[in-house]
């Protein structure tokens, strides 16, 4: 009797807990719910800092000539916007995300490692400010993001920046995943066993283990690069003995895991969404989750495929053309069983359900173009052409960036306590999806038509579609302070959100009150009869 | 922002008198006829899909929504036979696709007995040509117009300049009918040998030599690009390829194996 009491004073004790007042809550928080804030406050700040470095790219692309900037300025912008956008956008808004949700799906308090989480966030800002500052240092990176040598080791003073940045990511990157996964595996809430799971919890799960699987590759080449540059090692400089196509399949060993690294999660936001607006169960929960681990396996025997040009030989070509084509395999199960998902549904279309079903037909657009890149004699072609840049575009803008943008528009009730301007969300998804059809699909047809990438300059015949481009680019930057307005004004107010939000979604989020309260879940949660909150809720 | 807006103006000045180049060239030898053929396989197949799937989505878009009355089938939660069924056909279809490219790739990799061999070294920013049987060397540049008009803030017009930024002073040339084999390496960086008609495109690397081979059918001037990031002026170092006649290219060799010896007289009287 004694230590109940005593439990329960404890406990009352530890709900008076609210957050700390001033800059120190953000700087010492432990909170998942914080950093999760703060990761997405980060990535939103990093997507309009990649999103003003890609408008000069397209205003330079305007028309033919150079009218803005100096190659090699130009060069430094295609380099840092892709950096920044992937891991200061894309990969700092899934683990936001998952930092907000995966303990409110699983039923946790917390994450498992919270001073980690705190490190692990507090890393990135340091890494980027370091990244950036090289602009001050007679000049960025501007050999590509994929940092080939030999070219990357003409980088001025910014070369070991440019390294040492990419360690700090990554070792944000191994912290956040480790963390996920401890979470996943040790704090679910009783009865929640592993494939009752929601499907992003499920994605997570696998690209957190791809994560650790992977970041450590690129640490590894990024150093041999500091070393062949520094130290006088000679792994990629064949003055020396040392082979540079050696780092592109080192690199590629990660860049592909990593490519699944920030589309899985979004399958996972899609699988979510989906179901609540169509207001049926997933299609096919089992085979989703089998079909993400079929991806996540493929990803690491498929790495050449971005390197076809460097002359392999014959096997190997066709090995790596075979294992890719097989991805389309399980991407394909997918598609169609969000599809099935919505058949025979009762769909309505509120923002986050319009950015999905965006995020279904275009990420299957740059689907098409990946399966055309497979067949190793087109891609002689399509390689490093405008093609490229079309497709992975697609899969990266109206596909991660759609999941995510449709992810904050879906959880955003829970995290304010406000509903966001429907309106105003409609508005920014129609401006939206015009504007990136508008901006990347020209490319395809100037990639096919001789185009190649990474040029401040080009022919005349290509005029025309780069000039719809840059009018598709700057609207498309342009609509996206429309989401800035919609989310400053669902925090400071709006209508109240009730704990369901939506017509009767599916999930453990949605139990807890809206704004989900500092402290959730102290208890774990009743999960006996999952059929109420699981994903096969109404079977 | 007064550029931002004369760019807008002269651009939308443009698009009234458009150049729509939508497609891959269909090339000028079998390989490169080959390679559009099965590019446009592939793509009429994910035009057959995204009717399908696509129709699919539009349909439940259409029908199956709250608006219309529609009650959710909410038992509708799996089916095997549906499962096996859209993981069987898209293997049969990418086996179908598999095989061809297959083939055409085989025939890509075969470069044995060429008629003629051209090592080409890449520089930052330019081309080195060797006839190895021939004894010809030159660099190739891009062209002077071209260059002056590519400078930031030239004034020139680029629709002044013939063939802007796919011009050099020295093309390659070679026989038409002939397999030709090109070697490829760099001295510095990574580049890209890339000509669109021809459907070849290869990396050079310094250290490495590798090789690709083309048979162009039709005499003719055809262009290409670096297609690898090699530094700041990655795209200002172009691809001639002259395809002329085989007597033509008999005299051409001729002329300049003359003015090789003669250059070569020049400098052993230096020495």
């Amino acid at each position: 009797m004694t230590s109940a009491t005593h439990t329960a004073d404890h406990h009352d004790e530890h709900h008076d807990h609210g957050p700390a007042k001033g800059l120190s809550r953000w700087l010492f928080t432990t909170n998942h719910k914080d950093i999760g804030t703060l990761y997405l406050l980060f990535s939103l700040t990093m997507f309009f800092v990649g999103g003003a470095m890609a408008l000069v790219i397209r205003a330079e692309l305007g028309m033919p000539g150079l009218q803005f900037v100096h190659p090699d300025f130009y060069n430094q912008m295609v380099t840092m916007h892709a950096l920044i956008m992937i891991f200061g956008a894309v990969m700092p808004a899934f683990v936001g995300l998952a930092n907000w949700m995966v303990p409110l799906m699983v039923g946790a308090c917390d994450m498992a490692l919270p001073r980690m989480n705190n490190w692990s966030f507090w890393i990135l800002p340091v890494a980027f400010g370091l990244l950036l500052s090289t602009f001050f240092l007679g000049g960025a990176p501007a050999g590509g993001w994929t940092m080939y040598p030999p070219l990357v080791l003409q980088t001025g003073d910014a070369f070991p920046l440019l390294i040492f940045s990419v360690h700090l990511m990554g070792i944000s990157s191994i912290m956040g995943a480790i963390n996920i996964i401890v979470t996943i595996m040790n704090m679910r809430a009783p009865g929640m066993t592993l494939l009752k799971m929601p499907l992003f919890v499920w994605t997570w799960l696998i690209t957190a283990y791809l994560l650790i699987a992977v970041m450590p590759v690129l640490a590894g080449a990024v150093t041999m690069l500091l070393t062949d540059q520094f130290f006088g090692t000679s792994f990629f400089r064949a003055a020396g003995g040392g082979d540079p196509v050696m780092f592109q399949h080192i690199f590629w060993f990660f860049g592909h895991p990593e490519v699944y690294i920030m589309i899985l999660p979004a399958f996972g936001i899609v699988s979510e969404i989906i179901p609540t607006f169509s207001r049926k169960p997933l299609f096919g929960y089992d085979s989703m989750v089998y079909a993400t681990a079929s991806i996540a396996f493929l990803s690491f025997i498929v790495w050449a495929h971005h390197m076809f040009t460097v002359g392999m030989p014959l096997t190997g070509q066709l090995f790596f053309m075979f294992s890719t084509m097989l991805i389309a395999v399980p991407t394909g199960v997918k598609v169609f069983n969000w599809t099935a998902t919505m058949w025979k549904g009762a769909m309505t279309f509120e923002t986050p359900m319009l950015f999905a079903l965006a995020f279904l037909f275009l990420f299957t657009i740059g689907g098409f173009s990946g399966l055309m890149l497979a067949i190793v004699p087109a891609d002689f072609q399509y390689h490093d052409s405008y093609f490229v840049v079309a497709h992975f575009h697609y899969v990266l803008v109206p596909g991660a960036i759609f999941a995510i943008i449709a992810g904050a528009y879906y959880w955003l009730p829970k995290w304010t306590g406000h509903m966001y301007n429907e309106t105003l969300g409609k508005w920014h998804f129609w401006l939206t999806t015009i504007f990136v059809n508008l901006t990347f699909f020209p490319m395809h047809f100037v990639g096919l038509a001789g185009m190649q990438r990474r040029v401040p300059d080009y022919p005349v015949v290509f005029a025309d579609f780069n000039f719809i481009a840059t009018v598709g680019a700057f609207g498309f930057g342009l609509s996206q302070l429309l989401f800035i307005v919609v989310v400053v004004q669902c925090i400071r107010g709006g209508k109240k959100a009730t704990a369901e939000v939506w017509d009767n979604p599916h999930g453990l989020e949605w139990t807890v009150p809206s704004p989900a309260p500092y402290h959730t879940f102290d208890e774990p949660p009743e999960v006996g009869d999952l059929a109420e909150i699981g994903p096969l809720k109404g079977t | 922002m007064k550029r931002l807006i004369a760019l807008f103006l002269t651009g939308v000045a443009g698009v009234a008198h458009a150049d729509w180049d939508v497609n891959m060239p269909v090339g000028v030898t079998e390989i490169s006829k080959e390679v559009y053929d099965l590019h446009m396989l592939i793509f009429w197949v994910c035009v057959v899909i995204a009717v399908v799937v696509f129709g699919a989505m539009i349909y439940a878009l259409i029908n199956h929504r709250k608006s219309v009355g529609a009650v959710p089938a909410k038992d509708m939660v799996h089916s095997t036979r549906a499962e096996i069924v859209w993981t069987i056909i898209p293997v049969v279809i990418l086996v179908a696709m598999a095989v061809p490219a297959a083939e055409t790739l085989v025939k890509m990799e075969d470069t044995r007995n060429p008629d003629v061999t051209i090592k080409a070294t890449a520089y930052q920013w330019k081309w080195h040509y060797e006839y190895l049987d021939q004894e010809i060397d030159f660099y190739s540049n891009l062209d002077a117009d071209s260059n002056a008009a590519r400078q930031l803030g030239s004034g020139i017009d680029p629709e002044s300049v013939p063939h802007y930024l796919l011009n050099v002073d020295n093309p390659v040339v070679v026989p038409v009918g002939a397999k030709i084999r090109v070697l490829l390496t760099s001295n510095d960086v990574l580049h890209a040998w890339w000509i669109p008609e021809f459907a070849v495109k290869k990396d050079a690397i310094p250290g490495f030599i590798n090789e690709i081979w083309f048979r162009a059918e039709e005499v003719g001037t055809f262009r290409g690009v670096c297609a690898e990031l090699c530094g700041q002026d990655h795209g200002f170092m172009p691809i001639v390829v002259e395809v002329r006649p085989a007597e033509e290219f008999a005299t051409w060799v001729a002329a300049n194996q003359a003015e090789g010896d003669e250059q070569q007289r020049l400098a052993d009287a230096v020495n």
